[in-house]
């Protein structure tokens, strides 16, 4: 009350800082911000009770004592079938595998998108529109043939099969992405080097890729966390030595035989989550940015 | 064109190659994987295929079978009740929070970092942690029973006729934030003028939102409508994660079954059949977006 009286004659902007418009709106993002941390709140403290206590206090009380056994136990002797080294063989196999699937699909989706903006050919508009609305298409129906094709290529259940394999879906939304960046440069820049006699390869090193290094950022984002938190291609094209961490992960929770150790399962979620979170969270407007390419068309 | 078409004459056959050689991943991807793997699979979703894929063709017969599935036809029923939930309530949360973000408010980068983070995480951790906090024994069944509503009962897990609505609020918490980010750039993009002139002619401003802003946000509406049906059609892991299609198989998702008859079951020719259904569902709803996306453009 004393605030109303307080603000009440300087006229109209401390209306509106105490308006009920004001109250329902920061009221209801503050609640709805709230029930969105829930998860993430019951994540952290959960991964750091004991078993003991999990069992008898309820999922959101802080933990009394807290230990970081369960992320140790996570970490390096979690049990997926037979194997007891925990999840740390899942995140470095995600790491062998991310990192050369990121760079190499960046690559080759930047010079698809640089010949289709700067060098169109006949048939090239066309092959893009295939290529745009087979990102439709449900994996389910094109896994089977590359599961042959990396057969064939001697590639299946081998790290090198499943980069492949990230190459090949990352590429309509990356190209898209490129072509769409390379597309909205100045023309004078393409058509100076021109001049000058760059070819085409010459224009993309020289010109066209040291420009390109703020798309290439939103493009690792989203690379980066889409193939992190990949589950299927990694179950279908490996083989259990190469599960990424997120196959992992789900074999450890899911497993039917023991006790089941909510702690340590927590840990373990944290864990393989933390990657594309703390990528998201940094990265801030950038992973918008690239989320939003999908659906704003150029 | 008519750029590349004037630099391409000095030596037009050289420069063409170049970017035709550099187009090659593309266009492999697009022709051999996407048309041509699809093509095959839905070739072969009319042969007898087991262990392996032959092509001895039997009809319809995998079709049939399929459609007289227990655990397909559960899968289907399924996927409409997950996708009509996901549907309609990731569209009024995200249009909700959208228009409340839109309203020049402070900190609003942080209530958006806080509403999209879940995005930016696998299916499989959300599908972990939801199965967590919805537990019967710890979860918020017993909460809410131990502030004295002892007799609630909430406990979709293990509950096969609400088991889907356990896979919808996860599935929600993680993807309406995506919803409310595509909107709200859509609700950037519109003339501050419209705002003006409502407000001279005293309209309130949820009408505003519900009869001017909504018919003009149309284009993001369907293309976001299309992007959220395509990836409801693909559910899998988070299913995987959350209840592994239980309990029983009260839980079991289109993109599942075709993961267990090509995987583990050794059906092949069933898998086949059913990722044609799944592949005719997609084209149901895309081949007219993308008719009037891509064939308005061309006569516009």
């Amino acid at each position: 009350m004393a605030d109303i009286a307080f603000v009440i004659p300087r006229g109209a902007k401390p209306r509106r800082r105490i308006s009920s418009r004001n109250v329902i709106i920061y009221g209801t993002l503050i609640v709805v911000a709230l029930y969105y941390l829930l998860p993430l709140y019951v994540m952290v403290v959960t991964s750091l009770k004991g078993l003991p206590e999990v069992r008898m206090g309820n999922i959101f009380s802080p933990p009394v004592e807290i230990t970081f056994e369960p992320w140790v136990k996570a970490w390096s002797q979690a049990c997926t079938g037979l194997n007891c080294d925990g999840l740390k063989r899942g995140f470095w196999n995600s790491v062998r595998i991310t990192v050369p699937s990121v760079f190499i699909s960046i690559l080759i989706a930047s010079i698809n998108g640089y010949a289709l903006a700067n060098w169109k050919f006949k048939g090239a508009e066309f092959f893009f529109a295939v290529l745009m609305i087979g990102a439709f298409i449900p994996y389910q129906v094109m896994i089977y043939p590359t599961v042959i094709l990396l057969r064939e290529l001697g590639l299946y259940g081998s790290l090198t099969g499943l980069v492949l394999v990230h190459t090949i879906f990352g590429m309509p939304i990356l190209t898209l992405l490129f072509r769409n960046y390379f597309a909205a440069l100045p023309d004078e820049l393409f058509k100076a080097a021109r001049v000058d006699g760059t070819g085409f390869w010459g224009i993309y090193f020289r010109i066209m890729l040291p420009l390109s290094v703020p798309i290439c950022v939103v493009a690792v984002i989203l690379q980066v966390t889409g193939i992190w938190n990949d589950f299927l291609f990694g179950v279908v094209f490996t083989k259990p030595e190469y599960y990424p961490m997120t196959v992992q992960l789900n074999n450890i929770v899911n497993t039917t035989t023991g006790v089941k150790e909510y702690n340590v399962n927590m840990a373990a979620t944290i864990l393989t989550g933390i990657v594309p979170l703390v990528i998201y969270f940094v990265s801030g407007r950038l992973f918008v940015r690239g989320i939003a390419a999908g659906a704003v068309k150029g | 064109m008519a750029r590349s078409n004037t630099q391409e004459r000095p030596s037009r056959l050289f420069r063409n190659l170049s970017a035709k050689i550099a187009a090659v991943p593309m266009i492999l991807t697009a022709m051999v994987v996407f048309v041509g793997f699809s093509v095959w699979t839905v070739v072969h979703s009319f042969t007898k295929s087991g262990l392996l894929p032959r092509l001895n063709f039997v009809g319809t017969l995998q079709y049939e079978r399929l459609w007289n599935s227990d655990k397909w036809l559960i899968s289907i029923q399924n996927l409409v009740i997950f996708g009509g939930c996901m549907l309609v309530l990731s569209f009024v949360i995200g249009f909700v929070l959208a228009c409340l973000l839109d309203q020049k408010i402070r900190y609003e980068g942080v209530f958006r970092t806080i509403l999209l983070y879940p995005f930016a995480l696998s299916f499989v951790v959300t599908g972990v942690v939801w199965q967590w906090m919805l537990n019967p024994d710890f979860g918020v069944q017993s909460i809410v029973r131990g502030i004295g509503w002892e007799s609630f009962a909430f406990d979709p897990l293990n509950n096969g006729k609400i088991v889907m609505f356990g896979v919808v609020i996860a599935a929600l918490w993680q993807g309406s934030g995506f919803v409310m980010v595509l909107l709200l750039a859509g609700l950037r993009g519109i003339d501050d003028e419209i705002w003006k002139a409502t407000r001279v002619d005293g309209v309130p401003a949820w009408k505003t939102y519900l009869f001017v802003i909504v018919p003009m946000l149309r284009p993001v509406f369907v293309t976001t409508l299309v992007i959220v049906t395509a990836g409801i059609v693909k559910v899998y892991d988070l299913v995987v994660a959350q209840t592994d299609g239980g309990p029983g198989i009260a839980s079991e998702v289109p993109a599942k079954y075709v993961y267990d008859q090509m995987f583990l079951n050794q059906n092949l020719g069933q898998g086949f059949a059913a990722s044609t259904m799944m592949l005719l569902t997609v084209a149901v709803i895309i081949i007219p977006w993308a008719y009037l996306e891509f064939g308005g453009k061309k006569r516009g």
